[in-house]
């Protein structure tokens, strides 16, 4: 019964949505506040009635209600809590419901806060958002119904695939959604923008924290999956440029760009035209991420089961918006007024270098992604774009983007002085220069990644530092003073440098990578093995038994010279109902690198085939992530870009003084 | 500056990063590309050793044999041809006779590999897509019969 309300809701959603779409759209054009308020009510009810359909989905996993087919294909009773619950956007259909609750709570938070905002524009940005829900909501009515009943009901479900079940990604879906989709608000208020003709800085002072928490999320979900593909899939690896990762990497990049010049937009009422361009852009590889991963053009774990039929709707989507939205582009930008003017050497000059090489980053990637496909689809050959092309390609212009970011940071607005900043970053390029140099010295001979990274690494942390100094310290100022100053200095400030700071410390842990060791070796009882500085040797092997699988668990200790630093215990787990076995990677944190240690099935006299892998400031790359993402919530902290506080400031919509 | 040198300034700036991109990328295209071909579009291709490839089929049975040192060998085939490969390194979780893997290295002579990484599928219900396609262009894939076609 719960189910079949679920259902209901969900259609009720869409004729919501339907309302949401054209009623304020009407509204609008008529100029008729009564039909523009209908948006913001539909909104309000579309969320509940989507939440009501989410939790009913919950409800049927929870209870392992294995008449409901989506239950039944993707959980078992022996699962732990947790999974029961990660199992619901563990599949495709829960996922996509999961992907519209998300929007449906971006489309309320706009109904909410968006109070003082233009009624056209937010009757318009509400009637966009609406059309992507009724979009989405017709797609999971039609083709992938999550509350589609199975009779007779088995008695067993099948499990959540084995290799979804661990905590890392039982997040991961909920946090890479709320970045995607959160980037589909800013496209609806960039449609907006498009359909009004006009947009003033308030626009991006609105926007703004949406980005924030968008790209937030984004940066967390990336970090979370990364971090899930090291230590599940035991080849030490945590980016393989696999399609889907790609998938979420282009709106990471794009969004990235859009972040920044939306900032240039909201203090310097420049680059307009530019910034709704990115709007766009990020929205639209956010769709795109969404076909490649779920129409089944591409195989991978993410793609859960391949039905023709999903992959022309979303195709059809996928076009209707990107297609759609460039038209109206192309149809409506020029109308727009350009604002403030820049030298080519200011931090708007800057900015707009980073947004070029983010762009063109991003677009390297999307080459790199599609080619293949659109190659096989035209002569039938299958080729593979590896990662030797991705780090050649997106990995230089993504260095070369680390190196302005510094100057960007501490360039004046307007009119910046070059000199000037390279003198009071002086210390920092001499200390990345020489960096450089010293660790080129040391691993001569190997690939030039790792000894630039640490260069430029070392050189975005000492830059961001020094800015941050130079903010609240100069000569001659007592330290109460500089403390009070730099308590002055606005909260979004502090955002960027972490966040920046951020780049840097995950770099860092980049270059790590060529300094570690790896070794492939049968591990015999008591016989060490050395990896890196350190040494690894097998104690015993086991077996337990989990809740819904048995593991064979090998204790491996490891040494540094003749101590015991620590004990790991990598195992192989076998899931019985699917047949299946997954790696358990040991790791043990040893400052910010690691000992890694994954095997494979004992041989019949207890010899353990393993790979060994030391990886010095492995660590360092997500915590990295987490300083970013961390540092876009330090900005959505600040009180000019909280939620709907645009809204009561843009009555003076006069750009706001440089920070 | 004026404004239409400052807007020329920045469309060169543009041209240059993305010549530089597409420069950049068109030499790692021809550097990193790797063809994906069944054991029979080896032979008919008649790919001479030194190419790198990806090569998938199914895992003949009864030919992996595993020797020390993690050396293991046997034999891909497509129904139609075969061919040796040759491994040294853990295997996928998922490696088994008789199921489908895409393996990918450098021919070494007519009708051998050695192979540098093996791929497997995820888990039962899936079989890597170009494995798939091999075997129904050599009419050994039968729909329906396999989970993989889901």
């Amino acid at each position: 019964m719960i189910v079949e309300i679920g259902h209901f809701a969900l259609v009720l959603a869409l004729a919501a949505a339907l309302a949401q779409t054209v009623v304020p759209f009407w509204g609008a054009r008529a100029g008729d506040v009564g039909l523009m308020t209908v948006g913001r009510n539909a909104a309000l009810i579309q969320l509940a009635l989507i939440a009501v359909a989410f939790a009913a989905l919950v409800n049927a996993h929870l209870t392992s209600d294995f008449s409901v087919l989506n239950v039944a294909e993707n959980s078992n009773v022996a699962m732990p809590t947790i999974y029961k619950i990660s199992g619901v956007w563990g599949n495709h259909e829960g996922s996509m419901l999961l992907w519209v609750l998300i929007l449906a709570i971006f489309g309320a938070l706009v109904a909410l806060f968006g109070r003082g905002l233009p009624a056209r524009l937010r009757a318009d940005a509400l009637a966009v958002q609406g059309l992507i829900s009724l979009a989405f909501l017709a797609f999971i009515l039609l083709t992938s119904n999550p509350f589609e009943r199975l009779a007779p009901a088995p008695f067993e479900g099948r499990d959540l695939n084995p290799i979804l079940q661990d905590p890392g990604l039982a997040i991961h879906p909920p946090m890479l959604y709320l970045g995607y989709v959160g980037f589909s608000i800013v496209y609806s208020f960039a449609a907006a923008a498009l359909i009004e003709g006009r947009i003033e800085a308030a626009w991006a002072r609105f926007v703004r924290p949406f980005t924030l928490v968008a790209w937030s999320f984004l940066t967390l979900g990336i970090a979370a999956g990364s971090f899930w593909a090291y230590y599940t899939l035991g080849w030490g690896g945590f980016w393989f440029w696999d399609p889907v990762e790609n998938a979420s990497l282009m709106p990471w990049l794009a969004g990235t760009a859009f972040l920044h010049s939306v900032a240039v937009m909201e203090k310097r009422d420049a680059l307009k035209i530019w910034t709704i361009f990115l709007a766009i852009l990020a929205f639209s590889f956010s769709l795109l991420g969404t076909f490649l991963v779920r129409s089944g053009v591409l195989t991978s774990v993410h793609a859960f089961a391949n039905d023709p039929r999903r992959g022309v709707f979303i195709l059809a989507i996928l076009a209707m918006f990107i297609c759609g939205s460039f038209a109206l582009f192309a149809w409506r930008a020029p109308m727009l007024k350009q604002g403030g003017l820049f030298a080519p050497v200011s931090r708007e000059g800057a900015l707009v270098v980073n947004n070029l090489l983010l762009t063109t980053a991003c677009a390297t990637v999307l080459f790199g992604t599609l080619y293949p496909l659109a190659l096989e689809q035209l002569t039938g050959e299958k080729i593979t774009v590896g990662a030797p092309f991705f780090n050649l390609t997106c990995g230089t212009l993504l260095l070369t983007a680390c190196l302005v970011a510094p100057f960007g940071f501490s360039l004046a607005w307007k009119r910046g002085d070059l000199l000037g900043v390279v003198q009071r970053l002086a210390l920092a390029i001499i200390v990345g220069v020489v960096a450089a140099l010293i660790s080129a010295a040391w691993l001569s001979g190997a690939p030039i990644f790792a000894p630039l990274a640490m260069g430029l690494a070392l050189f975005v942390i000492l830059a961001t530092l020094i800015e941050v100094g130079a903010r609240a310290w100069r000569p001659g100022l007592t330290a109460g003073v500089a403390l009070k100053r730099s308590l002055g200095l606005p909260l979004s400030f502090f955002g960027g440098a972490l966040a920046h700071l951020g780049l840097g410390v995950t770099l860092l842990g980049l270059s790590g990578l060529g300094f570690g060791a790896e070794t492939v070796a049968t591990l015999h009882k008591g016989v060490p093995v050395a990896v890196g500085p350190y040494s690894v040797t097998l104690n015993s092997v086991g077996e337990q038994v989990g809740p819904n699988y048995k593991e064979t668990v090998a204790s491996v200790a490891v040494r540094s010279g003749d101590t015991v630093v620590a004990e790991i215990a990598p195992a192989r787990r076998q899931f019985a109902s699917r047949a299946m076995t997954t790696t358990q990677a040991g790791l043990k944190t040893l400052g910010f690198g690691q000992v890694y240690v994954s095997i494979a099935d004992p041989a019949a006299d207890g010899a353990v085939p393993a790979r060994l892998y030391w990886k010095p400031l492995v660590t360092l790359i997500w915590l990295g992530a987490a300083a970013m993402a961390l540092g876009g919530a330090l900005s959505l902290a600040d009180r000019r870009l909280r939620f709907g506080v645009a809204a009561r400031a843009s009555a003076r919509t006069l750009p706001q003084p440089a920070e | 500056m004026t404004r239409r040198g400052r807007r020329l300034a920045l469309i060169a700036a543009a041209l240059a990063v993305v010549g530089a991109a597409a420069g950049l990328s068109l030499y790692a295209l021809s550097d990193s590309i790797v063809f994906f071909m069944s054991p029979s579009e080896v032979v008919q291709k008649a790919v001479a050793p030194g190419a790198r490839l990806r090569i998938g089929g199914l895992v003949k049975v009864g030919t992996v044999v595993k020797s020390a040192d993690q050396n293991v060998a046997f034999v891909l085939s497509d129904g139609a041809h075969e061919l040796k490969v040759t491994y040294q390194g853990l295997l996928p979780d998922l490696f088994r006779e008789g199921q489908g893997v895409v393996a990918e290295g450098v021919l070494t002579a007519p009708g051998e590999m050695r192979a540098e990484s093996i791929l497997a599928k995820h888990d039962e219900r899936y079989m890597p897509r170009e494995v798939v396609d091999a075997l129904k262009k050599q009419g050994r894939w039968q729909e329906g019969t396999t989970a993989a076609t889901q």
